[in-house]
């Protein structure tokens, strides 16, 4: 049994000129198979024989041939350690490591280079900021954070206050899964004590997209640091850092079609210049005596030990590639399947969606709780288990939210994200399997 | 991988109707295990009478798989002696980390053996452990106390 009737008829690439009634006014972005070509993982199926549909996108984007081929070529004609050997490869790597640097920085409109400081993941780039700009922080000061982060935008900061008495606050969210701005405005949250304000420019549970420059003019009007982790955003949407309003934004590199062991963060260049640094070793050094060291000024000074080098170039060729497709492209097609996945997911009966329930202010990932015939949740695990037998991945569990999880009243979801090689036959694919779920799970007892 | 060898029914009888399932008074020991990769928890209390298992108690939140091998446990242990329930626990374990290749002993794990499926499932193996093991924490938990007392 499927729901076909109950929402628009499936639109392939070539038909999508035809699929005005669905995309309304939107211009249609690209060739999704053209584009599923460049992924060869794509073409997998599973050992019954049934195609993969890879809907775990949030959780880590599939990677192009290109930048596979990139860190190859790397690795097998231009190996060797950055900034330290005087030899050719150790040029070619240092030139290889640092235009690395400058693509990015370009990707992400940093004003130089000098702003794109490489980690190992976002998770990295956030603790480095909890750690050189919670330095300063004392008893009485305070830091706010929203209870839609990502815990890697939580316990950092609850790490934070502990080491310094600061206090930790938050943002709520409204029923509807936005930020409550308005609530936490009117409450006083950011104020003269607040030093620090960090949080998410696209949930990756809820998918909202926040109103991220509001934040950092009530947060800058009170004198505080702007941390956003744009971690979901920067692979989806074009991201201009400097138009944003934030001083530091982190994201990682393996969720856009980059590498995994790579993240990013970048900052004014003024503010890194005036922070300590963070992890201490080779690299990150002036002048090293046993009486005390000198630092490098940024972005080195953050990058203690042996960089992700071959990684930096696998990033460089994610963002050219993400870049020739264009990002406005990327994200025209997010919006298309995100709306009509919306729409297909609500024609499931017993299943409803954790956030906004329409593609506006929006990103990819649909986080989703579903009951049985008799009104009983189905465990996000049971149900990615039998998504999985049909060769659908998607993630259970709370998705590194629990207290956003906790704030909506349930113990963990169900959440499928889709990204720029994702077409709607797979989401048909999910809708279809969705039913079948709840059929499995809604079967009676056999009254043993 | 047939996902059927996994949902067994006697698994999904169990998870629709769990058996000895909320929290009762007696009891000597309390512990709460939590899976952090899904956040499934189990609240388990052990009430023990001259060294055998007199009531397991329970409440948590999990998939199909951890709250009916929850069930099951309690099936098994309650009666036996907290020595035959740690061997029991044992017996499980290995069967879980046997990746499909432990034949189960059906003469003593009986509703149990349903779940021989789960352990061609890496990823669920934990879960079918939870249950299990908030029973051995509280039943060493228990020994320690009683030694403690003598």
């Amino acid at each position: 049994m499927t729901t076909h009737a109950e929402y628009p008829a499936v639109v392939e690439p070539e038909e999508l000129e035809g699929a005005q009634a669905l995309l309304a006014e939107e211009p249609i972005p690209f060739d999704v198979e053209a584009i599923r070509a460049d992924f060869p993982i794509l073409e997998r199926t599973t050992p019954d024989g049934r195609p993969l549909v890879y809907l775990d996108s949030a959780n880590t984007s599939q990677k192009p041939r290109c930048v596979v081929e990139a860190i190859e070529d790397h690795y097998l004609s231009h190996n060797a350690n950055v900034a330290r050997a005087m030899h050719l490869l150790g040029a070619e790597a240092t030139e290889a490591f640092e235009s690395s640097r400058a693509v990015i920085a370009d990707f992400v409109g940093a004003a130089s280079s000098e702003e794109i400081i490489f980690t190992k993941n976002a998770s990295e780039a956030l603790n480095l900021c909890a750690h050189s700009l919670g330095a300063s922080l004392r008893p009485g000061d305070e830091i706010v954070v929203s209870v839609m982060e990502h815990h890697s935008n939580i316990v950092p900061w609850q790490l934070l206050a502990e080491r310094t008495g600061a206090t930790l606050r938050w943002f709520d969210v409204t029923e509807e899964g936005r930020l409550d701005v308005e609530g936490g405005l009117a409450s006083g949250l950011i104020n003269e004590r607040t030093k620090i304000v960090s949080i998410t420019y696209v949930s990756n549970v809820l998918g909202t997209v926040n109103p991220v420059a509001q934040v950092a003019a009530a947060a800058h009007a009170h004198g505080a640091t702007v941390v956003l982790d744009a971690s979901q955003a920067v692979p989806q949407m074009a991201v201009d850092v400097q138009a944003l309003g934030a001083d530091l934004v982190a994201f990682t590199g393996h969720k856009m079609v980059g590498p995994t062991g790579i993240g990013v963060l970048w900052g004014r260049y003024d503010l890194l210049a005036s922070l300590p640094p963070f992890l201490g070793g080779g690299e990150m050094i002036e002048t090293v005596r046993m009486t005390g060291s000198t630092f490098a000024p940024p972005p080195h000074r953050f990058e203690a030990g042996t960089p992700p080098i071959a990684q930096a170039v696998g990033l460089a060729a994610a963002a050219r590639y993400l870049s020739e497709l264009g990002m406005d492209q990327v994200a025209a097609h997010e919006h298309l399947i995100t709306a009509y996945a919306l729409e297909g997911m609500a024609s499931v009966p017993g299943l409803k969606i954790l956030g906004p329930s329409t593609a506006v202010e929006r990103g990819g990932a649909i986080s989703f709780t579903l009951v049985n015939h008799d009104g009983e949740q189905i465990h996000p695990h049971d149900v990615s288990q039998l998504l999985d037998s049909r060769g659908i991945a998607v993630r259970g569990g709370h998705h590194c939210a629990r207290p956003l999880h906790e704030r909506f009243g349930v113990q963990s979801s169900t959440r499928a994200s889709s990204y720029l090689y994702t077409k709607t036959s797979e989401i048909d694919a999910l809708v279809d399997a969705l039913t079948y779920v709840v059929g499995f799970f809604s079967r009676p007892p056999r009254g043993r | 991988m047939n996902v059927e060898d996994l949902y067994q029914e006697i698994i999904l009888d169990h998870y629709r109707a769990k058996h000895h399932s909320g929290l009762r008074d007696a009891y000597e020991a309390e512990v709460h295990h939590v899976n952090p990769s899904c956040g499934d928890e189990v609240t388990l209390r052990l009430h023990v009478e001259d060294g055998a298992v007199a009531d397991v108690s329970y409440e948590g939140v999990g998939c199909s798989i951890s709250q009916a091998s929850t069930s099951v446990m309690t099936d098994l242990v309650i009666g036996k002696s907290v020595d035959e329930g740690l061997s029991l626990h044992q017996e499980f374990l290995t069967l879980m980390q046997g990746r499909g290749q432990v034949e189960p002993d059906e003469e003593r794990l009986e509703d149990g053996i349903a779940f021989a499926g789960v352990a061609k499932f890496p990823a669920r193996v934990k879960c079918a452990l939870l249950g299990w093991s908030a029973f051995k924490d509280a039943a060493v938990r228990v020994s320690a106390d009683q030694k403690e007392e003598v």
